[in-house]
């Protein structure tokens, strides 16, 4: 199944760049969240598939007696849902109140850090 | 050749105590006032008095080093050489020095920051003194630099004035690059001859000669001294160097520094001139140096710029001389080196004298002042005759030798002679213009009334003048001690040199007397003179110095110009930059190593089920994109979070859908809370020639991670992390999700970190949204609306 997923991440990948490409806060935010599922999706690709059966260990038994999923990368993603949220939801915010005070969604014209009309420095001495 | 030096200690001493004399000044300044310059005098004078010890080894023709390793690693040595060249320059550097910090001490008496400036006075004399004194070509290089950046310092010491700003950055920025230049020459000539002290180079002559690299090396080290020594077209930072107090001028930018390109020239002439490019190169720019600064310095009306271009003038003689390279130009370089620094340091500070003391430094402005100030006129008249080349004065003997070098040559000489005369007759009469035309004729009304200075400003002008006579009529002497070392260190040789005041008939003294003759003839048509040098130049309009202007002006615009490029202040710019070499990264990596994936093989038994979860992620993507309002995307958003939660489920990680599930409804609620708050069409506005290459870039991108995935699946998998995890997670850990176990046991500490991580954020977004001042609307305390937003800040806590 790793061909279908590697092609399925591929995917994912591509539209988050195109939304995180376009100027438009709202749509790079859908973007992030986008890229969170794909990046969590090439490292459980990465660790190797297995179906249906969860890396959980039987009562009275020592360790798993079935081949099971691999616990390492969901140990990671598990992590990485959490942390991809809270960066998301700052992010959220940050522009919520970017576009508020600047009042406008357009990227192109956020241009309070480094102005459009930017002086050149002064050319004396 | 060399040999090891006695008292090294001692001598070691001389280099640190300019050092100590920087440190020193201020705290003196503070105690003493402008009576301090006779305390901190002392410390040259000491310098002088350790250095003068060795006059008597090297007088008898040898040459000391010493030194210690410095980075051995690097095989850089902190050496030192001392020999007739490097001592001559040493004593003229400390005992002027010493002058000049009296001289200082009078000048700027009183002035609020003189401790600063004598700091920096003695910072460059430090310089200076290490600069000659060095045996290793990185310590070379290294006081090279610093005595440019002493100068720039010095000519910026009023920096409250524009013009003093310009001529310290020029300064800087012309020396500097050449410094630049000289470090790249050195090091081509390290590699040439694999060695890296001069002291040793010295056996190397005709290896370096010999090279392919030679000339590459000859041009490279010619940067760097003719940068520093103001030869044309380079000069043009010397004139506005005037800027500069008059105690700098008169030290710096006649005396000391502008000989340091000189000082190389004359070091490395026994291992590289004698070649045809040596003694083209030389002449030819030392020529054009000399009668371009000579009739510069005529066309002038301003005493200390006048000064200035005959020491370009000047400079310009001596690398002619030294380019030529015979014997009798050897020493007449050497002679004439000496008989500048006396006369011209002279003639700077009575130039000095006369503006502090009469208030103009204009020559049309001054006249008569001889009365006034008697003894001024003495050491101006003395430091006249001197550039004149008239006995008894040093000068003479400079100029009779250096008609001796250049009679009886081939062609290419006898036009350098008929320069040199020219130029000398120029400099002559500007000698008599600065050093005598202010003290006779009737008097002129001048902006202060003129009266002698206090011993601080005239001791030193007094003193060097009767030197450079003193020198002169016991020449035996000098000869002996100064002189025939130095000659012979230049000219790789024993050169000893006997030239007396005593008239010897023939050719030169011949053109000694044209010259004189010439020189008075230009002094009393000067007004005329002048007038006819300005008007060609005015009508030029354009010279160095405006292209100086233009060249920074230029790279001003430049730098604005990338940086409008480089960083466009547009976010979309540099994310398709990030993307771009992203993409490049992907699929460039496994392109250049021929490491391209095998064709995938799809297994055949895909279940209809997760064919659907897969088909209705895709669904989701494409109505995020697509879709028409904002409400629409967000559940369009919603729908392939979902899918991904089930695919985690279908594939044996139920922990990671119930996480995955808690997280897609939170952030979908938010971002419903945040965006329908909002104004605003989440539809795509990008032209349509900007969504394709976006679209493009985009696929790029997911392509390359197919790739790398579909790599990274293709190869073994090692479980040994994952087997170690099922192996222990109840035995030691005792759990049975293995993946709960990881999370708290196994990797606990990670897990705190990143709880941490959350916990910041969530205090972000609370200071964020209760942010007040940068938005008119007030949020949190009375709206109703943010009220609700700040509450959902702190769920993110509980889904850990």
């Amino acid at each position: 199944m790793e061909p279908v997923f590697a092609i399925l991440v591929g995917i994912f990948f591509a539209f988050a760049v195109y939304l995180l490409l376009s100027k438009f806060i709202v749509r790079m935010m859908l973007g992030v969240a986008i890229l969170g599922n794909a990046v969590n999706l090439l490292i459980f690709t990465a660790g190797r598939l297995t179906r249906e059966v969860p890396p959980v260990i039987g009562a009275g038994l020592d360790g798993p007696v079935t081949a099971t999923a691999n616990p390492l990368p969901q140990a990671l993603i598990l992590t990485a849902i959490v942390i991809s949220f809270s960066f998301f939801s700052f992010l959220l915010v940050l522009s919520w109140r970017a576009i508020d005070a600047l009042k406008t969604d357009n990227t192109d014209r956020m241009r309070l850090a480094e102005p459009a009309d930017d002086p050149a420095p002064p050319a004396g001495y | 050749m060399a040999d090891a030096l006695t008292g090294t200690g001692l001598t070691m001493l001389a280099l640190l105590l300019p050092f100590v004399g920087a440190l020193l000044a201020p705290l003196a300044v503070r105690a003493f006032g402008g009576a301090a310059a006779w305390v901190l005098a002392l410390l040259p004078l000491g310098a002088f008095a350790i250095l003068s010890r060795h006059l008597g080894a090297v007088s008898e023709g040898q040459a000391l080093t010493a030194g210690f390793d410095w980075i051995p690693s690097l095989g850089v040595r902190f050496s030192i050489l001392i020999d007739g060249l490097s001592l001559t320059f040493a004593l003229l550097v400390t005992g002027i020095g010493a002058l000049i910090v009296l001289y200082a001490g009078g000048y700027l008496k009183g002035h609020p920051h003189l401790g600063r400036f004598l700091s920096f006075l003695f910072l460059f004399m430090g310089a200076m003194l290490g600069l000659v004194l060095s045996d290793s070509f990185l310590m070379l290089f290294v006081y090279w630099e610093l005595t440019s950046i002493a100068s720039f310092l010095l000519i910026g010491f009023d920096h409250t004035r524009t013009a003093a700003r310009r001529a310290a950055l020029q300064a800087l920025v012309v020396t500097g690059a050449g410094g630049l230049l000289l470090l790249a020459g050195l090091l081509v000539i390290q590699a040439i001859t694999g060695v890296s002290e001069l002291s040793a180079l010295a056996a190397m002559g005709s290896v370096l000669r010999d090279s392919p690299l030679y000339l590459a090396a000859l041009l490279l080290v010619l940067g760097g001294a003719f940068t520093k020594s103001a030869q044309f077209p380079f000069h043009v930072w010397l004139p506005n160097a005037m800027e500069a107090p008059t105690p700098v001028s008169a030290y710096l930018h006649s005396a000391t520094m502008v000989k340091a390109g000189v000082y190389l020239l004359m070091r490395l002439n026994p291992v590289m001139g004698q070649t045809p490019e040596w003694q083209m190169l030389l002449p030819l720019f030392g020529g054009v140096t000399l009668l371009a600064g000579a009739l510069m310095a005529l066309a002038e009306t301003d005493l200390k710029r006048m000064l200035a271009y005959t020491t370009m003038a000047s400079l310009g003689l001596l690398v002619l001389l030294t380019g030529l390279g015979t014997p009798h130009a050897v020493e007449a370089a050497v002679l004439y080196l000496v008989a500048h620094s006396l006369f011209k340091g002279t003639l700077f500070m009575v130039a000095g004298i006369i503006d502090h003391e009469a208030g103009t430094r204009d020559v049309t402005r001054l006249g008569g002042l001889g009365r006034a100030m008697p003894i001024t006129f003495v050491a101006g008249g003395l430091a006249a005759l001197s550039m004149m080349g008239l006995p008894p004065a040093f000068g003479f003997l400079a100029k009779e030798k250096t008609y001796y070098a250049l009679t009886g040559g081939g062609l290419f000489v006898t036009i350098l002679l008929v320069v040199v005369i020219i130029g000398n007759a120029l400099m002559g009469a500007v000698g008599l213009l600065v050093g005598v035309r202010p003290f006779i004729g009737a008097p002129v009304k001048t902006p202060k009334h003129a009266h002698e200075g206090p011993p601080l400003l005239w001791l030193g002008p007094l003193l060097l003048a009767v030197k450079g006579v003193a020198i002169a009529i016991a020449a035996a002497v000098t000869h002996q001690m100064m002189t025939t070392p130095m000659a012979s260190a230049v000219a790789g040789e024993a050169r000893p040199v006997t030239i007396s005041l005593l008239p010897h008939l023939g050719l030169p003294l011949l053109l000694s007397l044209v010259t004189v003759a010439l020189a008075i003839a230009m002094f009393l048509t000067a007004t005329r003179l002048r007038a006819a040098i300005t008007s060609p130049m005015d009508a030029l309009g354009w010279g160095p110095d405006r292209g100086f202007d233009q060249m920074i002006a230029g790279v001003l615009r430049f730098a604005s110009a990338l940086t409008r490029r480089l960083q466009p202040g547009r976010l979309d710019a540099y994310m398709t930059a990030g993307f771009v070499l992203l993409a490049a990264l992907l699929l460039l990596t496994p392109a250049l190593n021929g490491e391209w994936p095998n064709a995938p093989v799809f297994p055949a038994d895909i279940p209809w089920d997760e064919l659907a979860i897969f088909a209705i992620a895709l669904c989701g993507l494409i109505a995020v994109v697509l879709a028409p309002n904002r409400l629409t995307a967000i559940v369009s958003l919603g729908i392939q979070g979902f899918a991904v939660a089930v695919i985690f489920l279908l594939y044996g990680a139920p922990d990671l859908a119930f996480t995955q599930f808690m997280i897609e409804t939170l952030s979908v609620v938010i971002l419903a809370l945040v965006m329908t708050r909002l104004d605003l069409s989440p539809s795509d506005h990008r032209p349509l020639r900007q969504l394709l290459p976006d679209a493009a870039l985009a696929g790029l991108v997911g392509f390359g991670f197919t790739i790398v995935l579909l790599k990274v699946t293709s190869v073994p998998f090692d479980p040994a992390l994952s087997t170690f995890f099922a192996q222990f997670s109840k035995t030691i850990a005792h759990g049975a999700n293995i993946v709960n176990v990881i999370i708290v046991d196994f990797r606990g500490t990670d897990t705190l970190g990143e709880i941490a991580v959350v916990m910041a954020t969530g205090l972000a977004v609370l200071a964020l949204l209760r942010l007040r001042g940068g938005s008119e609307r007030r949020l949190a305390d009375n709206d109703p609306d943010a009220a609700e937003a700040v509450e959902t800040a702190p769920l993110q806590g509980r889904g850990v």
